[in-house]
């Protein structure tokens, strides 16, 4: 079968594709972990807690679809990617999954017995199942771009050299807080538009303005960071963009700087580190105004463009390697075969059009905001 | 390779695997119950079938959570735990999976919601349209895992390219309409919808027995009893079908499961009873029916059923063919234009796999003796005893449920579930479809050993370069947590069970539906 879009562009393709995915994730499944992240402190009583958590259960199953497409399609299109990172991160991957298993089972058993005791405990579940993948997903960044301790043999087995501890170094960790941040200013951002007026909304939007300003402080204490440090990669040589998957055709050296050569070649891609600093104020003008969609409309230009920043300023690196860069995964080097991203983009053409309308009538449906009065009264209600 | 690990690694596989599968079946098969009765409450319009649908909703709910969020890890444990599997069959493997999240996934989660919560915000059809999305979600997501599952068992439209030094699909209709996932998803979604059925079938008796909510129970009783007769009948069809399917490409499992150490003159019969004893190759205290092996293994009275005997010796011809590819595919990898090597790898590449067996006993499987080729050879028969008892408690189970729900479906005519042995029989046997379940995927998976693809990559390869610490940390933690959460989802079905049918408070359609106590919601019957 002849493939009309040749292997680059699919490569390309993909590459952009996987930054959707992650930008899809955090923009939906990112509001449920904000908010999860937020509940000992947004929720006062055990009826401003359940209006909380009304406010995401119909829609938290759709938004996790999200972690678990980016998986499937990473797996699908990136395989080195997938294999490489996973297993590397596999204590701090456990957290997370341990984490998420834990958030979607507090929505649902939490209401099941009135005891406080019972419902407390829920509540901390709720924390930790949004609190840990958010920090956990930022530290991950953080270490993707000082490079990783992983090598591959000839047979292209990965083995990694780093400790579970090891991935907290202080630059992670300010990537991890900001994560944190990002994701806290979009839960509250998207939850202001999700409950009634009240204590609850007032105790929202002051969360989000401390998340606005944490985020816009440590995304330019990270672009400081980045440009004066000694992170960056370069691949030496041709770079064969078309060539098969195998790492070890396309040698790359540790490159001090080389995070901000794209901005130099191509100084459109300043439009994200630029979405990634007006989006954290956007969102204060919303809440200072009181516009729910000002600030909606700040927190996903912040967290559009903090990962676009991320993406762009690395590629074509995707997990480069610190102790030996000969191994470092990169787009040209680490997809599936020409055939398998074709078929990949053809399912998601004819798919993913179809899950954004069903997901849109979806929340068209369950539009409105959740109120104490519908807590007490709706039977169906958690 | 560090066995521990690999060992470590099956164990944890196998755990969170089968722990995800106690809740699966139930989706399945509970969805597309709630599907039908939420149908027959719109075509009569009658309340009671409202409050029936609702009642099975809500424990279809405590189960769907958990299903969700254990479905994530095995997601995920492909990258964590194997990672070498998912490198070498990634650009195949991973494609079934990401279409699953893509076409089903994102169906049923985000039609879920609207299910539970969008019973006051829709019209009646357009409620029952999104019941059926959920149960069509599911099913579909069966679909794609058994297509990825049934690709592991027969790796079609795939081939090795030695410049990735990885299996790449060559043509994606041969992994689509693979029979072994076929005759797998048909055979795996009908088992879901016999649980489901004696589910409901055991929870309704039960209510029966105490007399309470005995309308609700009835007309559940009825749906369930020809859901599940329906259901159990396409179980065995298609656990048939799928035993055809071996004889192409997983001879040795069949032989396996028949504790078939020699080949048998055609046509062969099938034991129903025996002890296989591995240590002398021999089947004792056999019980045959004649004929019967071989009418359902090739469908003809002249086919052969290959012993394993037989099939060891053909592994060890394929161990010496894989060796030369092997040994092309590491000149390959120095002089990536060599000719020469190139033809010899085009000539064997089919068994390379197999002389990836030999790296258990060697580092350089091109340095083995004949000794280890013939331990290599071996190493291909899955553990007999294990197969062959599963194989029949399996498939006893699998007739006993097509006797039982035709005895459901005789009460549901002639005495209305009056008889209170059967009730009690249908609350004694509703754990029996989750063995059957369970030992159905052990058998398929442990039949499949040594390899995690047939033919293509030993299991022991496909492991991460973890360490043994790290496994059991992540074993002991997946165990607590599992653990507690088994608990917590068994005292909330029982205690939603125990309420029964209740709706605490008025929604739209008004008052009548509210009951208390023991007694049914509705108007008597």
């Amino acid at each position: 079968m002849a493939i009309p879009l040749d292997y680059e562009t699919l490569r390309l393709i993909w590459w952009a594709l996987m930054g959707v995915l992650l930008i899809g994730f955090t923009l939906t499944d990112g509001y449920d972990l904000g908010v999860a992240a937020l509940m000992p402190f947004i929720g006062k009583t055990d009826e401003e807690r359940r209006m909380v958590i009304n406010a995401i259960a119909p829609h938290w199953e759709g938004h996790q679809v999200w972690f678990i497409l980016g998986g499937g399609a990473i797996f699908a299109a990136w395989p080195f990617v997938y294999a490489v990172s996973f297993s590397g991160f596999y204590l701090a991957m456990f957290l997370v999954l341990a984490a998420l298993i834990l958030r979607p089972v507090s929505f649902k058993y939490r209401s099941k017995h009135a005891d406080p005791a019972w419902r407390t405990r829920w509540d901390w579940a709720l924390f930790i199942g949004g609190l840990v993948p958010a920090l956990v997903f930022g530290v991950a960044v953080g270490n993707v771009l000082q490079g990783l301790p992983f090598r591959l043999d000839s047979d292209l087995r990965a083995f990694y050299e780093g400790t579970l501890l090891g991935l907290f170094s202080p630059f992670a960790l300010m990537t991890g807080l900001l994560s944190v941040a990002m994701i806290v200013l979009h839960g509250a951002g998207f939850l202001a538009t999700k409950i009634e007026e009240g204590p609850v909304l007032e105790r929202a939007r002051r969360i989000g303005t401390a998340a606005a300003l944490v985020s816009f402080v440590l995304f330019a204490l990270g672009g400081v960071w980045v440009a004066t440090s000694q992170m960056g990669f370069r691949i030496e040589g041709i770079v064969d963009s078309m060539g098969p998957s195998n790492p070890r055709y396309v040698p790359a050296l540790p490159a001090p700087g080389a995070w901000l050569d794209n901005y130099g070649q191509h100084p459109w891609m300043l439009l994200a580190p630029i979405l990634g600093l007006a989006g954290p104020l956007v969102a204060l003008v919303g809440i200072r105004s009181r516009s729910h969609l000002i600030n909606l409309a700040g927190s996903s230009m912040a967290t559009i463009g903090i990962i676009a920043t991320v993406g762009l300023s690395m590629f074509p690196f995707i997990l480069p390697s610190a102790i030996d860069p000969q191994s470092s995964l990169t787009a040209w080097n680490a997809s599936s075969s020409h055939l398998t991203l074709w078929i990949m983009l053809l399912v998601t053409l004819i798919f993913l059009p179809i899950v954004l309308a069903y997901t849109a009538w979806a929340m068209r449906v369950m539009f409105g905001r959740v109120t104490i009065e519908q807590v007490r009264t709706n039977p169906d209600f958690y | 390779m560090d066995m521990a690990v690999v060992e470590l690694s099956r164990l944890q596989f196998a755990l969170t695997a089968m722990y995800h599968f106690l809740f699966v079946p139930l989706t399945l098969g509970l969805s597309f119950l709630l599907v039908i009765m939420e149908s027959i409450y719109v075509m009569t319009g009658k309340e009671i079938w409202r409050v029936i649908t609702r009642f099975w909703g809500k424990l279809f709910g405590v189960n769907f959570v958990l299903g969700v969020a254990t479905g994530i890890t095995m997601e995920f444990e492909f990258g964590t735990n194997w990672s070498y599997y998912a490198h070498y069959v990634g650009d195949i493997f991973g494609a079934p999976l990401a279409i699953e999240g893509l076409m089903a996934f994102f169906l049923e989660a985000t039609f879920v919601g609207l299910m539970f919560f969008g019973w006051d915000r829709l019209s009646k059809v357009g409620h029952l349209a999104v019941t059926f999305c959920v149960a069509l979600g599911s099913n579909l997501s069966a679909l794609w895992i058994l297509i990825a599952n049934g690709w592991m068992q027969n790796p079609a439209g795939a081939t090795f390219n030695p410049e990735t030094m990885r299996m790449e699909v060559t043509d994606f209709y041969s992994v689509l309409f693979n029979p072994v996932a076929q005759a797998k998803f048909v055979h795996t979604v009908s088992a879901g919808y016999v649980c489901a059925s004696v589910f409901v079938m055991g929870v309704s008796a039960w209510y029966l027995l105490k007399g309470k909510w005995t309308n609700v129970a009835r007309r559940s009783m009825v749906v369930a009893a020809a859901f599940g007769l329906a259901s159990s009948l396409s179980v065995v069809v298609l656990g048939d079908e799928s035993g055809y399917a071996l004889t192409d490409n997983q001879k040795m499992k069949l032989a396996a499961i028949e504790g078939m150490w020699h080949t048998e003159e055609a046509p062969a019969g099938l034991a129903i009873f025996g002890i296989p004893d591995p240590s002398v190759q021999e089947t004792r205290f056999e019980i045959k029916i004649p004929y019967v092996l071989g009418l359902i293994a090739t469908r003809s009275l002249t086919g052969e059923v290959v012993g394993i005997n037989e099939l060891v010796l053909k592994a060890d011809e394929r161990i010496r063919s894989g060796l030369i590819a092997y040994d092309a595919v590491e000149k390959l990898k120095f002089q990536r234009t060599d000719p020469v090597a190139r033809e010899s790898f085009e000539k064997h590449k089919r068994d390379l796999g197999y002389a990836m067996l030999l790296k258990r006993y060697v580092g350089d499987p091109r340095q083995a003796t004949d000794q280890q080729i013939l331990m290599a050879a071996k190493d291909t028969i899955p553990n007999v005893p294990v197969m062959f008892w599963l194989f029949r408690i399996m498939a006893g189970l699998g007739f006993f449920f097509i006797g039982f729900f035709a005895l459901a479906f005789y009460c549901a005519s002639v005495c209305q579930f009056e008889k209170k042995w059967f009730l009690r029989v249908a609350v004694v046997i509703i754990p029996l479809p989750w063995l059957a379940i369970e030992g159905g995927w052990v058998l398929a998976e442990i039949g499949r050993q040594p390899w995690a693809v047939e033919g293509v990559l030993p299991t022991f390869l496909g492991a991460s370069s973890l360490t043994v610490s790290q496994i059991w940390t992540t074993i002991i933690g997946f165990t607590l947590l599992y653990g507690a959460l088994a608990v917590i989802e068994v005292r909330l079905m029982l205690s939603t069970i125990r309420k029964g049918p209740v709706e605490h408070h008025a929604s739209d359609t008004g008052s009548q539906i509210e009951g208390s106590g023991g007694i049914a919601p509705l108007s008597a019957e």
